[in-house]
C-alpha cells in the first residue's frame, strides 16, 4: 500500500520518473508541461534524481537528444505539449522507426493558430501515425501509475517502442489530486534497470539509422507495425503485474454503466469525470446511458472497443480535436473504422467539444445525448457536430 | 603547420581504415577522404552521429555500412543534438557503471547544409551547453547529396541548381556564411579550419579537437568534383589551391586566440582556383576581381587578427 | 542480387551489425581507368595512400602501395598527387 498524499498531477509524473530512476531527460519547457520538467530539474539539482538533464534549445532537439541517450542505453524521458510536440513531429517517426524506448509525457494542449495554451487533444491526435504506444490518463493516480508502466512497456524486448502518457493540459496537469505514492523500494522491485538490446558501443560497432531502399523498407515497417500490434499483449501483462504489485488495475477500455445502455458516451481523458456525473443524473432520470473511456489509444483496442460498444443502439463520441473538412474527430473516425466490420453496429454520432480549454459541462453531455437520440430516430444529418459554438 | 611531403610520412600512420572501402562516394570525393583522415586519428573508440547528407547516404545503404565504428543517423538538422544525447548518456551511464569505462570520442558530422543551415540551431545549442564532443563540418559548399542546391556556405558567384548562373544571375549572389566565425562566437575552447589536401594538418587538428575537453569544431573544406564540376582527379589540387589563394585560410582558434597556420604574404591568384571549376565558369573578369578583393581583404584581416591575438594579454595558448 | 528476406529475418530497425560490410560492394566496377604503379620510380612515401578517398590502396610486404582493384574507382587522385610520377592511369581493358 502506497503513501496517500495530495500532489499536483504534473509533479506526480515527475515523481514517477524519479522513482523509475531515469538516466536522462532532454526537454524544452512549454505550457502546460513546465511543472513536470521544472520539478525534474530541481530533483536533479538536489541530487534526488541521478540523471543528466539536457536543457535543449528546442523540442526538435529534445527528441533528437533523447534518441542519442536511448541509443547508448540510457532510460530516457521527455515531456512536451502542443507546438512542442508539433515541432518534434519529424523525429517522432524516427524514434519509433529506430525502436528507441523513449517515454514521453504530453500535457495535451490546443494547437495554434490562434495561439492557445489551454487544453484539448489536438496535439497528440495529430500524431496517431507515429508508431508509438499511446495511452491517456484520467486522474493523477493514473498519470503516476501509467508513467511507471510506460517504462516497463517501452523497454520490453518484445516491444522496444517509444511510449506516450497523455494528461489533459491544465485540467489534469495543474490540479492537485489525492493519490497513493509508491516507495522507491517497491518501484525498484517492480521496474528493473533498463537492459538495452543494441547500443552504440565501440566494443561492438553497429550502424543505426541506415538508408532503407524500396527492397526492404516495407519489411522494416511491417516489423515496426507488428511490434506495435504485439505490444498489446505486453501492455496487458504489465498492467496485470502492476495490479499484483501495487493493487490498482488498468484495462485498455473503462466501461461505466454501459452494459445495458442504449446510448454510450465514448471519450478520452479527464472530461470522463464530468461525463460520469451526467450519466448518473440521466440514469436517475430513467435514461439508459453509459460511458466508455478509452485508455489505450495505440495499439488501438479493437476487440475491447467492439465488446464495450457493439451492444448499444448509439454511441456519442466526444472528441477534443478535429480533422478540418474531414470526418470530424479522431476518436469517432477510429471508432467507426473499428465497428465497421460488425454485422450489427450502433449509430455513431460524432461531437467536437472542449477545444482550446473550453469546459465540457454536464449540460453539454445532456445536449450530446439528446442529439445522439435524434440521430437514432431520424438518421444522420451531419458528419459531426460542434458543441457549444456560438452561432 | 601545412606540410610538404618530405616532412610528412603517411606510411607511419595507422593503417586501419575505419571508413571502409566500398562506400558509394563519387569518384574522387574530397568529403569521404576528409572523414577517412579524421577517423584515422579518432580511432576505434569513437561514436559518430551523422546528419543526413552525402556522407550518410554513401556510407549506409542497408545492408552495407562503411562504418567500422558505432554510428547513428537520426535526421538532417540534429547531428549535434543527437551527439549531445550520446555524450550525456554515456557520461551518466559510466557514472552508474552501466557503460564500459574509458574515454569515447563523440563526433558529430554534418555537411554544410546540415550545419550552416538546417542544423545551425542544434549546433549552437550543443556548443552553448558545453557538451564534450567534436563537430566536424565537411563543407562542399552546397546541398550536394540532393543535387547540388545552394547552401549558405555556397561562395558568392558559384552556380548551383537553385542559384544557377544565367542572363539575370551571377549564381549565388550573397557571400558565403562564415561558419567558423559563428562557432567562435560561442567561445568554445578549440575550433579550426582544415582541408584533406593537407592531411597532416587536418589530422593534427583532429587530435587536438578530440583531446580538448568540451565542445570543439573542425570546418573541413571538402572539394566535390560532382558539384564543383572539376576533373575527378582534382580534389586534392582544388583544396590546395583554395588554401594557397587564400580562399580557404587554414587557422585555429584556441581559447579565443586566432593562429593562422600558413601566413602567406604572396598568395596565388584566385583565378587559378576558380578556373578549373565549372561552377565558376560563367564569371566575368570584373567579378573575379571582386572575389580577389574580398579574399585579399579577409585574409589580411585574419593576419592582423592573428598578430593582435599573439600579443594579447593573458595566458597564451599552449603550443602543441 | 535482390534481398528476399522476410520481415522477421531483418535485424530490428534495419540496424547493421556487421561493421564495414560495404567492403563487399564492388566499386571497382565503376572505373574506366585504373592506376598502375611503376616500382622503380616509387619511394614508398604513402602520399597516394593518404589521398585515396576510397582506402583502395594498401601496403604490401615490400612496402609498395598496391591498388585494391575490387574497390578502386579510378579517380586518378593517386596518379596526380604522386610526387615521383610513379603512378599512371591506364584505360581499363588495356
Amino acid at each position: 500500500m502506497g503513501k496517500r498524499i495530495g500532489l499536483e498531477v504534473s509533479l506526480a509524473i515527475s515523481e514517477a520518473v524519479k522513482l523509475a530512476r531515469v538516466d536522462a531527460v532532454a526537454a524544452y519547457p512549454i505550457t502546460p508541461q513546465t511543472h513536470i520538467v521544472e520539478e525534474l530539474a530541481q530533483m536533479v539539482a538536489d541530487g534526488d534524481l541521478d540523471a543528466r538533464y539536457i536543457m535543449v534549445e528546442s523540442e526538435h532537439s529534445a527528441m533528437s537528444a533523447c534518441c542519442g541517450t536511448a541509443a547508448v542505453g540510457a532510460r530516457t524521458f521527455t515531456a512536451t505539449a502542443s507546438q512542442g510536440l508539433a515541432l518534434m513531429h519529424e523525429v517522432l517517426f524516427i524514434a519509433s522507426g529506430l525502436r528507441l524506448p523513449i517515454v514521453m509525457a504530453i500535457a495535451n494542449r490546443a494547437l495554434s493558430a490562434p495561439l492557445s495554451i489551454w487544453g484539448d487533444q489536438s496535439d497528440v491526435m495529430a500524431e496517431r501515425d507515429i508508431g508509438w504506444v499511446q495511452m491517456f490518463a484520467e486522474t493523477g493516480q493514473e498519470a503516476f501509475d501509467l508513467t511507471l508502466c510506460c517504462f516497463k512497456i517501452a523497454e520490453d524486448s518484445r516491444v522496444l517502442l517509444p511510449t506516450i502518457i497523455n494528461i489533459d493540459g491544465f485540467t489534469l496537469s495543474h490540479v492537485v489530486e489525492p493519490l497513493e505514492m509508491e516507495s522507491q523500494q517497491d518501484v525498484d522491485d517492480w521496474l528493473p534497470t533498463y537492459v538495452p538490446q543494441v547500443i552504440l558501443d565501440p566494443a561492438k560497432p553497429v550502424t543505426i539509422g541506415p538508408v532503407g531502399f524500396p527492397e526492404i523498407y516495407t519489411e522494416i515497417k511491417k516489423q515496426q507495425d507488428m511490434a506495435l500490434q504485439d505490444s498489446y499483449g505486453v501492455v496487458l501483462e504489465v498492467w496485470d503485474s502492476f495490479e499484483k504489485k501495487f493493487g490498482r488495475a488498468y484495462k485498455p477500455v473503462e466501461s461505466y454503466k454501459a452494459e445495458d445502455a442504449d446510448v454510450i458516451i465514448n471519450l478520452i481523458g479527464a472530461i470522463a469525470g464530468t461525463a460520469r456525473i451526467a450519466v448518473d443524473r440521466m440514469r436517475e432520470e430513467g435514461k439508459k446511458v453509459g460511458l466508455v473511456r478509452t485508455r489505450l489509444w495505440r495499439p488501438y483496442p479493437f476487440e475491447e472497443m467492439r465488446k464495450a460498444l457493439a451492444g448499444a443502439k448509439a454511441v456519442a463520441v466526444v472528441d477534443r480535436a478535429l480533422s478540418f473538412g474531414g470526418p470530424g474527430g479522431p476518436i469517432a473516425s477510429e471508432l467507426r473504422s473499428c465497428l465497421y466490420p460488425l454485422e450489427k453496429k450502433p449509430v455513431v454520432a460524432g461531437f467536437i467539444a472542449g477545444l482550446g480549454g473550453r469546459d465540457v459541462t454536464i449540460e453539454d453531455f445532456y445536449t450530446i445525448v439528446a442529439e445522439t437520440e435524434k440521430v437514432l430516430e431520424t438518421g444522420y444529418t451531419d458528419e459531426y457536430k460542434m458543441i457549444g459554438v456560438r452561432e | 603547420m601545412a606540410e610538404k611531403s618530405a616532412e610528412f610520412i603517411p606510411r607511419l600512420l595507422p593503417p586501419r581504415e575505419l571508413l571502409a572501402e566500398g562506400h558509394r562516394g563519387c569518384q574522387g570525393c574530397g568529403e569521404a577522404l576528409a572523414l577517412r583522415q579524421v577517423l584515422k586519428v579518432a580511432g576505434p573508440n569513437t561514436i559518430v552521429c551523422s546528419a543526413t547528407g552525402c556522407m550518410e547516404i554513401i556510407t549506409s545503404p542497408y545492408p552495407e555500412t562503411a562504418w567500422r565504428v558505432p554510428w547513428i543517423h537520426v535526421a538532417f538538422e540534429n547531428a549535434a543534438a543527437v551527439a549531445s544525447g550520446v555524450e550525456a548518456g554515456i557520461a551518466i551511464l559510466q557514472k552508474k557503471g552501466r557503460y564500459p569505462e574509458g574515454k569515447v570520442n563523440v563526433i558529430a558530422i554534418g555537411g554544410d547544409g546540415g550545419t550552416a543551415d538546417i542544423g545551425l540551431q542544434a549546433l549552437s545549442g550543443a556548443l552553448e551547453r558545453r557538451h564534450n564532443f567534436t563537430y566536424v563540418c565537411t563543407d562542399n559548399e552546397a546541398y550536394m547529396n540532393t543535387g547540388i542546391q545552394r547552401s549558405s556556405s555556397t561562395p558568392w558567384g558559384a552556380s548551383t541548381t537553385t542559384s544557377p548562373s544565367g542572363k539575370e544571375s551571377i549564381g549565388q549572389n550573397v557571400p558565403k556564411k562564415n561558419l567558423p566565425k559563428i562557432v567562435a562566437a560561442h567561445d568554445i575552447p578549440y575550433l579550426a579550419t582544415a582541408c584533406p589536401s593537407y592531411p597532416l594538418d587536418l589530422m593534427n587538428k583532429t587530435r587536438k579537437a578530440l583531446d580538448i575537453e568540451g565542445p570543439t569544431y573542425l570546418h573541413v573544406l571538402s572539394p566535390c568534383p560532382t558539384g564543383w564540376r572539376h576533373a575527378i582527379d582534382m580534389a586534392i589540387e582544388m583544396g590546395r589551391l583554395a588554401v594557397e589563394t587564400g580562399v580557404f585560410p587554414l587557422y585555429e582558434i584556441v581559447n579565443g586566440r586566432l593562429k593562422l597556420d600558413m601566413v602567406m604574404e604572396k598568395r596565388e591568384p584566385v583565378i587559378d582556383y576558380l578556373k578549373p571549376q565549372g561552377r565558376f565558369r560563367h564569371l566575368k573578369a570584373e567579378q573575379i576581381e571582386e572575389i580577389q578583393k574580398d579574399v585579399d581583404s579577409y585574409y589580411e584581416e585574419l593576419v592582423y587578427r592573428a598578430e593582435c591575438d599573439a600579443k594579447a594579454p593573458g595566458p597564451q595558448a599552449e603550443e602543441w | 542480387m535482390a534481398d528476399k528476406r522476410t520481415w522477421r529475418e531483418y535485424p530490428v530497425a534495419a540496424t547493421i551489425h556487421e561493421p564495414g560490410s560495404a567492403t563487399g560492394q564492388n566499386t571497382g566496377d565503376w572505373r574506366s581507368e585504373r592506376p598502375v604503379r611503376h616500382d622503380e620510380k616509387c619511394d614508398k612515401c604513402g602520399i597516394c595512400w593518404i589521398f585515396c578517398p576510397d582506402a583502395a590502396l594498401f601496403m604490401n610486404e615490400e612496402g609498395f602501395y598496391e591498388v585494391d582493384l575490387y574497390h578502386c574507382k579510378g579517380c586518378g587522385i593517386c596518379a596526380r598527387e604522386c610526387g615521383k610520377e610513379a603512378i599512371i592511369m591506364v584505360e581499363e581493358g588495356e
